[in-house]
Protein backbone atom coordinates (compact mmCIF):
# COMPACT_ATOMS: atom_id res chain seq x y z
CA UNK A 1 0.00 0.00 0.00
CA UNK A 2 1.40 3.37 -1.02
CA UNK A 3 0.45 6.75 0.31
CA UNK A 4 1.66 10.33 0.07
CA UNK A 5 3.43 11.67 3.12
CA UNK A 6 4.15 15.26 4.07
CA UNK A 7 7.88 15.78 4.56
CA UNK A 8 9.57 18.93 5.88
CA UNK A 9 13.28 18.85 5.19
CA UNK A 10 15.79 21.43 6.38
CA UNK A 11 17.60 22.98 3.41
CA UNK A 12 20.45 25.40 3.74
CA UNK A 13 24.05 25.86 4.80
CA UNK A 14 25.97 27.45 7.67
CA UNK A 15 24.77 30.92 6.63
CA UNK A 16 21.04 30.38 6.31
CA UNK A 17 18.41 27.73 5.94
CA UNK A 18 14.76 26.79 6.34
CA UNK A 19 12.38 23.88 6.49
CA UNK A 20 10.99 23.10 3.03
CA UNK A 21 7.78 21.13 2.49
CA UNK A 22 7.74 18.19 0.11
CA UNK A 23 5.06 15.67 -0.75
CA UNK A 24 6.63 12.22 -0.96
CA UNK A 25 5.34 8.83 -2.02
CA UNK A 26 5.79 6.13 0.60
CA UNK A 27 5.67 2.42 -0.11
CA UNK A 28 5.27 -0.47 2.28
CA UNK A 29 8.45 -1.42 4.15
CA UNK A 30 10.30 1.81 3.43
CA UNK A 31 12.46 3.77 5.83
CA UNK A 32 13.06 7.52 6.05
CA UNK A 33 16.27 7.25 4.03
CA UNK A 34 14.29 5.71 1.16
CA UNK A 35 12.05 8.77 1.12
CA UNK A 36 15.03 11.12 1.23
CA UNK A 37 16.45 9.27 -1.78
CA UNK A 38 13.09 9.54 -3.56
CA UNK A 39 13.11 13.28 -2.94
CA UNK A 40 16.61 13.42 -4.46
CA UNK A 41 15.24 11.66 -7.54
CA UNK A 42 12.17 13.89 -7.86
CA UNK A 43 11.55 17.10 -5.98
CA UNK A 44 15.00 18.01 -4.62
CA UNK A 45 17.75 16.70 -6.83
CA UNK A 46 20.42 18.81 -5.10
CA UNK A 47 19.47 17.67 -1.57
CA UNK A 48 22.67 16.76 0.29
CA UNK A 49 22.60 13.70 2.54
CA UNK A 50 25.35 11.46 3.89
CA UNK A 51 24.63 7.74 3.74
CA UNK A 52 26.34 4.48 3.03
CA UNK A 53 25.26 1.01 4.11
CA UNK A 54 21.46 1.36 4.56
CA UNK A 55 21.76 -1.38 7.17
CA UNK A 56 22.36 0.51 10.42
CA UNK A 57 26.01 -0.47 10.55
CA UNK A 58 28.00 2.39 9.07
CA UNK A 59 26.61 5.25 11.17
CA UNK A 60 26.54 7.68 8.24
CA UNK A 61 22.87 8.66 7.95
CA UNK A 62 22.50 10.22 11.41
CA UNK A 63 19.95 13.02 11.39
CA UNK A 64 17.03 14.28 13.45
CA UNK A 65 13.61 12.97 12.54
CA UNK A 66 10.70 14.72 14.21
CA UNK A 67 13.26 16.17 16.57
CA UNK A 68 14.71 12.83 17.62
CA UNK A 69 18.28 11.87 16.74
CA UNK A 70 17.99 8.72 14.62
CA UNK A 71 19.58 6.75 11.82
CA UNK A 72 17.44 7.49 8.75
CA UNK A 73 18.02 3.98 7.43
CA UNK A 74 16.65 2.42 10.62
CA UNK A 75 13.59 4.62 11.01
CA UNK A 76 10.67 2.81 9.45
CA UNK A 77 7.94 4.88 7.86
CA UNK A 78 5.24 2.72 9.43
CA UNK A 79 6.16 4.22 12.81
CA UNK A 80 4.47 7.43 11.62
CA UNK A 81 0.78 8.01 11.02
CA UNK A 82 0.00 8.55 7.34
CA UNK A 83 -1.22 12.10 8.00
CA UNK A 84 1.76 12.95 10.23
CA UNK A 85 4.22 15.60 9.09
CA UNK A 86 7.72 14.11 9.11
CA UNK A 87 10.34 16.76 9.85
CA UNK A 88 13.94 15.94 8.96
CA UNK A 89 16.85 18.16 10.04
CA UNK A 90 20.61 17.78 10.27
CA UNK A 91 22.26 16.99 13.60
CA UNK A 92 21.96 20.19 15.63
CA UNK A 93 25.16 19.93 17.67
CA UNK A 94 27.62 20.10 14.79
CA UNK A 95 28.22 22.78 12.15
CA UNK A 96 26.13 22.19 9.07
CA UNK A 97 27.85 21.84 5.70
CA UNK A 98 24.75 21.64 3.55
CA UNK A 99 21.19 20.39 4.01
CA UNK A 100 21.37 17.19 6.06
CA UNK A 101 25.17 16.92 6.09
CA UNK A 102 27.09 18.15 9.12
CA UNK A 103 30.78 18.52 9.90
CA UNK A 104 31.46 15.90 12.57
CA UNK A 105 35.18 16.59 12.87
CA UNK A 106 34.67 17.54 16.54
CA UNK A 107 34.45 13.82 17.17
CA UNK A 108 37.68 13.04 15.32
CA UNK A 109 39.45 15.68 17.41
CA UNK A 110 38.14 14.13 20.62
CA UNK A 111 39.14 10.64 19.45
CA UNK A 112 42.71 11.79 18.85
CA UNK A 113 42.95 13.29 22.34
CA UNK A 114 42.66 9.85 23.97
CA UNK A 115 45.99 8.00 24.25
CA UNK A 116 45.75 4.60 22.60
CA UNK A 117 46.06 1.21 24.29
CA UNK A 118 49.22 1.05 26.40
CA UNK A 119 50.47 -2.50 27.07
CA UNK A 120 52.59 -3.17 30.15
CA UNK A 121 56.30 -2.57 29.86
CA UNK A 122 58.16 -5.48 28.34
CA UNK A 123 55.07 -7.06 26.76
CA UNK A 124 55.40 -6.98 22.98
CA UNK A 125 52.65 -7.33 20.38
CA UNK A 126 51.99 -11.02 19.98
CA UNK A 127 52.58 -11.63 23.66
CA UNK A 128 49.23 -10.27 24.88
CA UNK A 129 47.44 -12.94 26.88
CA UNK A 130 43.96 -12.34 28.31
CA UNK A 131 41.08 -14.39 29.62
CA UNK A 132 37.82 -14.04 27.71
CA UNK A 133 36.02 -13.27 30.97
CA UNK A 134 38.30 -10.26 31.45
CA UNK A 135 37.57 -8.65 28.10
CA UNK A 136 33.95 -9.52 27.38
CA UNK A 137 32.53 -6.68 29.51
CA UNK A 138 34.09 -4.01 27.33
CA UNK A 139 33.25 -5.83 24.10
CA UNK A 140 29.81 -4.24 24.39
CA UNK A 141 31.47 -0.89 23.71
CA UNK A 142 33.09 -2.23 20.54
CA UNK A 143 29.63 -2.43 18.97
CA UNK A 144 29.78 1.35 18.51
CA UNK A 145 29.27 2.33 14.84
CA UNK A 146 30.50 5.92 15.32
CA UNK A 147 27.16 7.43 14.30
CA UNK A 148 27.69 10.26 16.84
CA UNK A 149 24.04 10.30 17.82
CA UNK A 150 25.12 10.18 21.47
CA UNK A 151 27.57 13.02 20.93
CA UNK A 152 24.84 14.99 19.20
CA UNK A 153 22.21 14.39 21.87
CA UNK A 154 24.34 15.05 24.93
CA UNK A 155 23.11 18.38 26.29
CA UNK A 156 26.57 19.20 27.67
CA UNK A 157 27.73 20.15 24.19
CA UNK A 158 24.40 20.36 22.34
CA UNK A 159 23.20 23.24 24.51
CA UNK A 160 26.62 24.64 25.44
CA UNK A 161 29.05 25.10 22.59
CA UNK A 162 31.60 26.44 25.07
CA UNK A 163 31.89 22.99 26.69
CA UNK A 164 33.16 21.34 23.52
CA UNK A 165 36.75 22.03 24.42
CA UNK A 166 36.58 20.49 27.90
CA UNK A 167 34.17 17.61 27.30
CA UNK A 168 34.98 14.51 25.27
CA UNK A 169 31.35 13.38 25.04
CA UNK A 170 29.79 10.01 25.86
CA UNK A 171 31.30 8.14 22.93
CA UNK A 172 34.87 8.98 23.97
CA UNK A 173 34.31 8.66 27.69
CA UNK A 174 33.08 5.19 26.82
CA UNK A 175 36.35 4.62 24.97
CA UNK A 176 38.26 5.66 28.10
CA UNK A 177 36.12 3.29 30.18
CA UNK A 178 36.88 0.50 27.72
CA UNK A 179 40.61 1.10 28.03
CA UNK A 180 40.45 1.48 31.80
CA UNK A 181 38.67 -1.88 32.08
CA UNK A 182 41.19 -3.53 29.74
CA UNK A 183 43.19 -6.18 31.65
CA UNK A 184 46.45 -5.23 29.94
CA UNK A 185 46.18 -1.46 29.66
CA UNK A 186 48.71 0.27 31.90
CA UNK A 187 47.92 3.96 31.38
CA UNK A 188 46.26 6.11 34.03
CA UNK A 189 42.82 6.63 32.52
CA UNK A 190 40.89 7.62 35.65
CA UNK A 191 42.65 10.85 36.50
CA UNK A 192 42.70 11.80 32.81
CA UNK A 193 38.97 11.08 32.46
CA UNK A 194 38.16 13.52 35.26
CA UNK A 195 40.77 16.18 34.66
CA UNK A 196 41.34 16.17 30.89
CA UNK A 197 38.24 14.72 29.27
CA UNK A 198 35.49 16.30 31.37
CA UNK A 199 33.84 13.25 32.97
CA UNK A 200 32.42 15.54 35.67
CA UNK A 201 30.31 17.37 33.08
CA UNK A 202 28.22 14.24 32.58
CA UNK A 203 25.13 14.40 34.78
CA UNK A 204 24.06 10.91 33.74
CA UNK A 205 20.70 11.90 32.25
CA UNK A 206 21.05 8.91 29.90
CA UNK A 207 20.18 10.56 26.59
CA UNK A 208 23.25 8.91 25.04
CA UNK A 209 21.85 5.51 25.99
CA UNK A 210 18.37 6.43 24.74
CA UNK A 211 19.54 7.26 21.22
CA UNK A 212 22.19 4.58 20.73
CA UNK A 213 21.13 2.50 17.70
CA UNK A 214 23.35 -0.35 18.90
CA UNK A 215 21.58 -0.34 22.27
CA UNK A 216 24.87 0.02 24.14
CA UNK A 217 24.16 0.86 27.77
CA UNK A 218 26.59 3.76 27.63
CA UNK A 219 25.56 5.35 30.93
CA UNK A 220 25.09 2.28 33.11
CA UNK A 221 27.96 0.18 31.76
CA UNK A 222 30.58 2.79 30.82
CA UNK A 223 30.05 6.28 32.23
CA UNK A 224 28.81 5.40 35.73
CA UNK A 225 31.41 2.64 36.22
CA UNK A 226 34.05 5.16 35.10
CA UNK A 227 32.71 7.73 37.56
CA UNK A 228 32.83 5.07 40.27
CA UNK A 229 36.45 4.25 39.38
CA UNK A 230 37.30 7.93 39.73
CA UNK A 231 35.59 7.86 43.14
CA UNK A 232 37.76 4.85 44.02
CA UNK A 233 40.80 6.87 43.15
CA UNK A 234 39.94 10.30 44.42
CA UNK A 235 37.15 10.23 46.97
CA UNK A 236 36.79 6.88 48.76
CA UNK A 237 38.57 6.87 52.16
CA UNK A 238 38.24 3.09 52.51
CA UNK A 239 40.11 2.46 49.27
CA UNK A 240 42.69 5.12 50.19
CA UNK A 241 43.26 3.49 53.58
CA UNK A 242 43.51 0.04 52.00
CA UNK A 243 46.12 1.28 49.55
CA UNK A 244 48.10 2.87 52.37
CA UNK A 245 47.89 -0.12 54.73
CA UNK A 246 48.79 -2.69 52.12
CA UNK A 247 51.22 -0.38 50.29
CA UNK A 248 49.34 -0.74 47.02
CA UNK A 249 50.62 1.64 44.38
CA UNK A 250 49.56 2.63 40.89
CA UNK A 251 50.58 -0.65 39.31
CA UNK A 252 48.49 -2.63 41.78
CA UNK A 253 45.56 -0.35 41.06
CA UNK A 254 45.71 -1.27 37.37
CA UNK A 255 46.44 -4.94 38.08
CA UNK A 256 43.48 -5.59 40.35
CA UNK B 1 20.58 31.14 25.09
CA UNK B 2 21.07 27.47 24.28
CA UNK B 3 23.57 26.69 21.55
CA UNK B 4 20.91 24.47 19.99
CA UNK B 5 18.93 27.48 18.83
CA UNK B 6 21.96 29.72 18.32
CA UNK B 7 23.31 29.39 14.80
CA UNK B 8 26.34 31.61 15.41
CA UNK B 9 28.54 28.52 15.63
CA UNK B 10 27.69 27.38 12.14
CA UNK B 11 24.94 25.04 13.20
CA UNK B 12 21.72 24.69 11.24
CA UNK B 13 19.54 27.74 11.87
CA UNK B 14 16.47 26.30 13.57
CA UNK B 15 14.78 28.52 16.11
CA UNK B 16 12.61 25.87 17.81
CA UNK B 17 14.12 24.49 21.01
CA UNK B 18 12.90 21.08 19.92
CA UNK B 19 11.09 19.61 16.95
CA UNK B 20 9.95 16.59 18.92
CA UNK B 21 6.27 15.87 18.38
CA UNK B 22 5.81 13.23 21.06
CA UNK B 23 4.81 13.96 24.67
CA UNK B 24 8.40 14.48 25.84
CA UNK B 25 7.15 16.67 28.70
CA UNK B 26 5.16 13.87 30.34
CA UNK B 27 7.97 11.88 32.08
CA UNK B 28 9.50 14.97 33.77
CA UNK B 29 6.01 16.09 34.79
CA UNK B 30 5.25 12.69 36.33
CA UNK B 31 8.61 12.77 38.12
CA UNK B 32 7.86 16.20 39.58
CA UNK B 33 4.46 14.99 40.74
CA UNK B 34 5.73 11.67 42.13
CA UNK B 35 8.87 12.92 43.84
CA UNK B 36 7.14 16.09 45.06
CA UNK B 37 4.24 14.16 46.59
CA UNK B 38 6.59 11.74 48.31
CA UNK B 39 8.81 14.48 49.75
CA UNK B 40 5.77 16.34 51.14
CA UNK B 41 4.35 13.15 52.68
CA UNK B 42 7.73 12.12 54.16
CA UNK B 43 8.39 15.59 55.59
CA UNK B 44 4.98 15.77 57.25
CA UNK B 45 5.38 12.30 58.72
CA UNK B 46 8.98 12.82 59.88
CA UNK B 47 7.95 15.88 61.91
CA UNK B 48 4.57 14.57 63.10
CA UNK B 49 6.10 12.72 66.07
CA UNK B 50 2.95 10.64 66.49
CA UNK B 51 1.39 7.41 65.18
CA UNK B 52 4.73 5.80 64.42
CA UNK B 53 4.51 2.82 66.77
CA UNK B 54 1.68 0.50 67.77
CA UNK B 55 1.92 1.47 71.45
CA UNK B 56 -1.65 0.50 72.40
CA UNK B 57 -1.60 -2.92 70.78
CA UNK B 58 0.07 -6.15 71.84
CA UNK B 59 2.14 -6.25 68.63
CA UNK B 60 5.13 -3.95 67.94
CA UNK B 61 5.16 -2.27 64.57
CA UNK B 62 7.63 0.58 64.16
CA UNK B 63 7.51 2.62 60.96
CA UNK B 64 10.81 2.90 59.02
CA UNK B 65 10.39 6.71 59.11
CA UNK B 66 11.11 6.58 62.87
CA UNK B 67 13.81 3.94 62.94
CA UNK B 68 16.11 3.92 64.77
CA UNK B 69 14.10 5.97 67.26
CA UNK B 70 16.78 7.84 69.21
CA UNK B 71 14.73 10.69 70.73
CA UNK B 72 13.88 10.76 74.42
CA UNK B 73 10.32 11.37 73.20
CA UNK B 74 10.14 7.91 71.60
CA UNK B 75 8.12 5.12 73.19
CA UNK B 76 10.73 3.10 75.15
CA UNK B 77 9.61 -0.12 73.39
CA UNK B 78 10.28 1.58 70.04
CA UNK B 79 13.82 2.60 70.96
CA UNK B 80 15.83 -0.52 70.29
CA UNK B 81 19.17 1.26 70.37
CA UNK B 82 18.87 3.83 73.15
CA UNK B 83 17.58 7.41 73.49
CA UNK B 84 19.84 10.43 73.37
CA UNK B 85 18.25 13.01 71.07
CA UNK B 86 16.28 15.86 72.70
CA UNK B 87 12.51 15.82 72.23
CA UNK B 88 11.95 19.06 70.32
CA UNK B 89 9.41 19.64 67.56
CA UNK B 90 11.97 20.54 64.91
CA UNK B 91 14.04 17.38 65.32
CA UNK B 92 12.63 14.17 63.80
CA UNK B 93 12.84 11.21 66.13
CA UNK B 94 14.97 9.39 63.52
CA UNK B 95 17.17 12.41 62.92
CA UNK B 96 20.27 10.21 62.88
CA UNK B 97 19.19 8.04 59.95
CA UNK B 98 16.84 10.20 57.87
CA UNK B 99 19.45 12.67 56.57
CA UNK B 100 21.65 9.84 55.34
CA UNK B 101 18.75 8.04 53.70
CA UNK B 102 17.81 11.30 52.02
CA UNK B 103 21.39 11.85 50.86
CA UNK B 104 21.65 8.25 49.65
CA UNK B 105 18.67 8.80 47.37
CA UNK B 106 19.63 12.36 46.48
CA UNK B 107 23.01 11.21 45.17
CA UNK B 108 21.64 7.98 43.62
CA UNK B 109 22.47 7.77 39.91
CA UNK B 110 18.85 7.07 39.00
CA UNK B 111 17.36 9.90 41.06
CA UNK B 112 19.98 12.26 39.72
CA UNK B 113 18.75 11.54 36.21
CA UNK B 114 15.15 12.00 37.34
CA UNK B 115 15.54 15.30 39.15
CA UNK B 116 18.12 16.83 36.81
CA UNK B 117 15.56 16.33 34.09
CA UNK B 118 12.38 17.08 36.01
CA UNK B 119 13.37 19.89 38.38
CA UNK B 120 16.51 21.41 36.88
CA UNK B 121 15.50 20.87 33.22
CA UNK B 122 19.04 19.95 32.39
CA UNK B 123 17.83 18.72 29.97
CA UNK B 124 14.04 18.34 30.37
CA UNK B 125 14.15 15.54 27.78
CA UNK B 126 16.58 14.27 25.16
CA UNK B 127 17.08 16.72 22.27
CA UNK B 128 15.04 19.39 24.04
CA UNK B 129 17.07 22.54 24.68
CA UNK B 130 17.64 23.38 28.32
CA UNK B 131 17.01 26.94 29.55
CA UNK B 132 20.37 27.52 31.27
CA UNK B 133 23.00 29.88 29.93
CA UNK B 134 25.89 27.99 31.52
CA UNK B 135 26.45 24.41 32.50
CA UNK B 136 29.31 22.91 34.49
CA UNK B 137 27.62 19.70 35.57
CA UNK B 138 29.22 17.83 38.43
CA UNK B 139 32.64 19.41 38.01
CA UNK B 140 32.45 21.80 40.95
CA UNK B 141 30.81 22.30 44.33
CA UNK B 142 28.03 21.65 45.24
CA UNK B 143 27.32 19.01 42.57
CA UNK B 144 30.86 17.66 42.89
CA UNK B 145 29.55 16.22 46.16
CA UNK B 146 27.51 13.71 44.17
CA UNK B 147 30.71 11.66 44.31
CA UNK B 148 29.92 11.03 47.99
CA UNK B 149 27.21 8.58 46.96
CA UNK B 150 29.41 5.71 48.04
CA UNK B 151 29.62 6.92 51.65
CA UNK B 152 25.84 7.14 51.80
CA UNK B 153 25.60 3.67 50.30
CA UNK B 154 27.69 2.29 53.18
CA UNK B 155 25.47 4.05 55.73
CA UNK B 156 22.24 3.07 53.95
CA UNK B 157 23.33 -0.57 54.11
CA UNK B 158 23.74 -0.22 57.90
CA UNK B 159 20.30 1.39 58.19
CA UNK B 160 18.82 -1.46 56.15
CA UNK B 161 20.21 -3.78 58.84
CA UNK B 162 18.31 -1.74 61.44
CA UNK B 163 15.13 -1.96 59.34
CA UNK B 164 15.64 -5.71 59.09
CA UNK B 165 15.98 -5.93 62.88
CA UNK B 166 12.73 -3.94 63.26
CA UNK B 167 10.93 -6.30 60.89
CA UNK B 168 12.19 -9.36 62.81
CA UNK B 169 11.36 -8.10 66.31
CA UNK B 170 7.88 -7.16 65.07
CA UNK B 171 7.13 -10.89 65.14
CA UNK B 172 7.53 -10.85 68.95
CA UNK B 173 4.49 -9.52 70.77
CA UNK B 174 4.86 -7.32 73.83
CA UNK B 175 3.91 -10.28 76.07
CA UNK B 176 6.78 -12.26 74.53
CA UNK B 177 4.64 -14.55 72.38
CA UNK B 178 5.02 -15.05 68.66
CA UNK B 179 2.70 -12.93 66.54
CA UNK B 180 2.08 -12.58 62.84
CA UNK B 181 -0.29 -10.25 61.04
CA UNK B 182 -0.70 -8.27 57.85
CA UNK B 183 1.63 -5.60 59.24
CA UNK B 184 4.44 -8.15 59.47
CA UNK B 185 3.99 -9.05 55.81
CA UNK B 186 4.15 -5.37 54.88
CA UNK B 187 7.23 -4.75 57.04
CA UNK B 188 9.08 -7.77 55.63
CA UNK B 189 8.15 -6.92 52.04
CA UNK B 190 9.39 -3.38 52.58
CA UNK B 191 12.70 -4.61 54.00
CA UNK B 192 13.22 -7.05 51.14
CA UNK B 193 12.58 -4.26 48.62
CA UNK B 194 14.92 -1.91 50.51
CA UNK B 195 17.70 -4.49 50.34
CA UNK B 196 17.09 -5.05 46.65
CA UNK B 197 17.24 -1.30 46.00
CA UNK B 198 20.40 -0.92 48.11
CA UNK B 199 22.10 -3.91 46.48
CA UNK B 200 21.19 -2.68 42.99
CA UNK B 201 22.99 0.61 43.58
CA UNK B 202 25.68 1.50 41.04
CA UNK B 203 28.21 2.08 43.83
CA UNK B 204 27.50 -1.41 45.17
CA UNK B 205 28.00 -2.81 41.67
CA UNK B 206 31.37 -1.11 41.46
CA UNK B 207 32.51 -2.17 44.93
CA UNK B 208 31.41 -5.78 44.44
CA UNK B 209 33.34 -6.26 41.22
CA UNK B 210 33.02 -3.40 38.76
CA UNK B 211 36.33 -1.93 39.80
CA UNK B 212 38.19 -5.13 38.90
CA UNK B 213 40.05 -5.53 35.63
CA UNK B 214 40.78 -9.22 36.05
CA UNK B 215 37.52 -11.03 36.77
CA UNK B 216 39.42 -14.28 36.17
CA UNK B 217 41.40 -13.69 39.39
CA UNK B 218 38.25 -13.10 41.45
CA UNK B 219 35.64 -15.72 40.43
CA UNK B 220 33.40 -15.18 43.46
CA UNK B 221 33.32 -11.41 43.07
CA UNK B 222 32.71 -11.86 39.35
CA UNK B 223 29.70 -14.05 40.09
CA UNK B 224 28.37 -11.54 42.61
CA UNK B 225 29.00 -8.70 40.16
CA UNK B 226 26.88 -10.56 37.61
CA UNK B 227 24.03 -10.89 40.13
CA UNK B 228 24.25 -7.24 41.18
CA UNK B 229 24.36 -6.21 37.52
CA UNK B 230 21.04 -7.97 36.95
CA UNK B 231 19.56 -6.08 39.90
CA UNK B 232 21.21 -2.88 38.71
CA UNK B 233 19.24 -3.14 35.47
CA UNK B 234 16.10 -2.74 37.62
CA UNK B 235 17.44 0.15 39.69
CA UNK B 236 14.87 2.66 38.45
CA UNK B 237 11.97 0.31 39.11
CA UNK B 238 13.34 -0.49 42.57
CA UNK B 239 13.84 3.21 43.30
CA UNK B 240 10.15 3.90 42.69
CA UNK B 241 8.93 0.65 44.26
CA UNK B 242 10.77 1.38 47.50
CA UNK B 243 9.39 4.92 47.64
CA UNK B 244 5.94 3.37 47.39
CA UNK B 245 6.69 0.57 49.87
CA UNK B 246 8.08 3.02 52.42
CA UNK B 247 5.01 5.24 52.15
CA UNK B 248 2.62 2.28 52.28
CA UNK B 249 4.40 0.75 55.28
CA UNK B 250 4.42 4.05 57.12
CA UNK B 251 0.79 4.81 56.29
CA UNK B 252 -0.32 1.34 57.36
CA UNK B 253 1.41 1.63 60.72
CA UNK B 254 0.07 5.14 61.19
CA UNK B 255 -3.46 3.87 60.49
CA UNK B 256 -3.12 0.93 62.88
CA UNK B 257 -1.52 2.97 65.68
CA UNK B 258 -4.12 5.74 65.28
CA UNK B 259 -6.88 3.17 65.49
CA UNK B 260 -8.28 3.86 62.01
CA UNK B 261 -8.33 0.11 61.45
CA UNK B 262 -7.02 -2.96 63.23
CA UNK B 263 -4.25 -5.23 62.04
CA UNK B 264 -5.65 -8.53 60.70
CA UNK B 265 -3.82 -11.12 62.80
CA UNK B 266 -2.97 -14.54 61.45
CA UNK B 267 -1.19 -15.74 64.60
CA UNK B 268 -1.30 -14.10 68.00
Amino acid sequence: MSYWAHFRVWRGDSEKGELVDYPAEVNEGEVVLDIIHRLQQTEAQDLAVRWNCKAGKCGSCSMEINGRPRLACMTRMNTFAEDEVVTVTPLRTFPVIRDLVTDVSFNYTKAREIPSFAPPEGVEPGEYRMQQVDVERSQEFRKCIECYLCQNTCHVVRDHEENKEAFAGPRYLMRIAELDMHPLDSADRQTAAQEEHGLGYCNITKCCTEVCPEHIKITDNALIPLKERVVDRKYDPVVWLGNKLFRRGEAANKNR
Amino acid sequence: MSSTTDASTGRAQISERTLRTDRWWLPPLLNVAGLGAWVIYATVRAFMQAFYFTADQNYSYLTPFYSPCFSVGCYPEASHFGQFLPDVWWLPYAAVSLPFLLLFRLTCYYYRKAYYRAFYLSPPACAVAEPHKKYTGETRFPLLAQNLHRYFFYIAALISLVNTYDAVVAFINKDGSFGFGLGNIILVANVVLLWLYTASCHSCRSIIGGRLNHFSKHPLRYKLWGQVSILNGKHMQLAWTTLASLAITDFYIMAVSAGWWGDPRIVG
